[in-house]
């Protein structure tokens, strides 16, 4: 579904990607962790070429995301992403959010859009909050309207970018358990977290970056058990302690 | 002092016989506004496209629309107004200039007056329409492309609606602006508000009478604008966000 092969990017002298290569299957839970500043959310915006990269390839179902002849929007409206602060469109009410895209972008009638918007609001449990405004909502529920943004669209796959991290703690499950769900449906999902619990859940393998670099690429239960690299071995055990 | 007050003076019949002294303010008041309001549609429209084109990627497309704004900001409005008026049908085509200059000595007035106010207070909405526009989250514009709109529908639906209601404040002051800045065309003959005050002096004799009419009629109208801008605003406030509910 996802292959990225030799990735490197760079801001001038800085590399912020060095030769990243991994693949996501139909179907698979890939987790990416590592501590801040290590690539993680620049790899996943290179998925959907949110970010330009300099050399290597990255194929999403079969077409070339770094090809200048790719139609990046049409792309991009078949696979859905989840930031880390939301952005919900402020202006627009929660079905508003919920609809704009299927309309503009797939083409789909008014009633239906509504119709596929409101089914998805229900799904992860904010069917009351259809009229609101998203600075009405908390921070988890604007999440959880994210993600119902989203699969409005049918993606073929979902990538999430530190969904959890701006969240208050008591937000972060309600968030989390929408993902989980996700995964055991079958959702083919790239997410940069630093949930180790969710990776430990539902993950197939877990990818843990350092500095530009794919440092671990390997099934969750070898990197829990057995990290290979000392960074990340340094990395669980100052996460796994809390 | 010994002033002999006269606000009587607004009911005289007027020097050219066929109106009040009063008409003569009127007919100031309706010039001002209808140079003002013209120019601040045209500013707007202008402005909007040149703010929206200092962010675009493409870099000589933001790289004129800087060269825009520098030129029409940097330039004092009493020239850029010489410039309109006096140099540049000069510089048209012969067989176009000349019938240019031939054709109603107030149309050529108004029509000067009302390009450069435009295009003088373009320039400043636009740095407004691109101050709003770089103060919305970076992930707003990526929000909108992830979902597969393009990068014109991106504006359009998400970074556009946010960045005009973040900037109409400023922009309330730039349309005040515009009424204010339109007493320069004054001096070149065209008969709006401030000039028919003027006139009113040499006329008439009370000159204390003819301007406090003419600083209440720019009063009247500053306070209308605000009035207006402010019902604007509340309209468009955002629930949760922005001074909304």
């Amino acid at each position: 579904m996802i292959k990225i092969s030799n990735v490197s990017k760079n801001y001038g002298a800085f590399d912020v990607l060095k030769d990243c290569s991994t693949t996501v299957q139909k179907g698979e839970v890939v987790v990416v962790c590592g501590p801040s500043g290590s690539g993680k959310s620049t790899l996943i915006k290179c998925v959907n070429g949110l970010e330009p990269f300099q050399s290597g390839e990255i194929i999403v179902d079969g077409t070339s995301v770094g090809d200048p002849k790719t139609n990046l929007s049409k792309l991009r409206s078949r696979v859905g992403m989840v930031f880390q602060h939301f952005e919900l469109f402020p202006h627009m009410s929660i079905t508003e959010n919920l609809a704009i895209a299927q309309i503009k972008v797939l083409g789909r009638k008014q009633d239906e859009a509504m119709d596929k918007g409101l089914k998805l609001l229900d799904r992860v449990g904010l069917k009351a909050h259809a009229h609101k405004f998203p600075g009405q909502l908390s921070g988890g529920q604007q999440q959880r309207v994210a993600i119902a943004r989203a699969l409005a669209m049918d993606p073929i796959c979902m990538l999430f970018d530190e969904p959890t991290s701006a969240l208050d703690p008591e937000m972060i499950n309600e968030v989390l358990d929408v993902m989980t769900e996700l995964a055991q449906e079958g959702m083919t999902m790239m997410c940069v977290t630093h949930e180790m619990g969710f990776a430990k859940r539902v993950a197939n393998r877990v990818i843990f970056m350092d500095h530009g670099r794919i440092v671990e690429d390997d099934s969750k239960e070898a990197f829990f058990a057995n990290p290979r690299s000392e960074r990340a071995q340094q990395f669980l055990a100052k996460i796994l302690h809390h | 002092m010994n002033y002999q007050w006269h606000w009587g003076v607004f009911l005289q019949p007027s020097a050219s016989g066929d109106d009040t002294y009063l008409g003569w303010m009127l007919s100031g008041l309706k010039m001002t506004i209808a140079l003002s309001l013209s120019a601040w549609v045209l500013a707007l429209a202008l402005g909007a496209l040149i703010g929206v084109l200092r962010t675009a990627p493409n870099k000589w497309l933001a790289g004129f629309a800087t060269a825009y704004v520098e030129l029409f900001r940097n330039i004092p409005l009493l020239v850029q107004l010489f410039i309109w008026y006096f140099v540049l049908p000069e510089l048209l085509p012969e067989s176009i200039g000349n019938a240019y200059k031939q054709s109603n000595p107030m149309l050529q007035q108004f029509l000067a007056s009302m390009i450069c106010l435009a295009l003088f207070t373009s320039a400043r909405v636009a740095e407004q329409v691109r101050a709003g526009i770089n103060s919305l989250p970076k992930g707003q514009k990526n929000a909108g492309l992830a979902l597969g709109f393009t990068l014109p529908q991106t504006y359009r639906f998400v970074i556009l609606p946010m960045a005009f209601r973040l900037v109409v404040p400023p922009l309330t002051s730039e349309f005040l602006n515009i009424f204010k800045n339109s007493a320069v065309c004054s001096t070149i003959g065209l008969l709006e508000l401030a000039a028919q005050g003027r006139q009113l002096v040499d006329y008439t004799a009370q000159p204390y009478e003819s301007f406090i009419a003419v600083t209440v009629a720019y009063l009247l109208i500053n306070v209308t604008v605000m009035f207006l801008m402010r019902k604007v605003e509340h309209r468009v406030a955002v629930p949760g966000y922005l001074g909304g509910k």
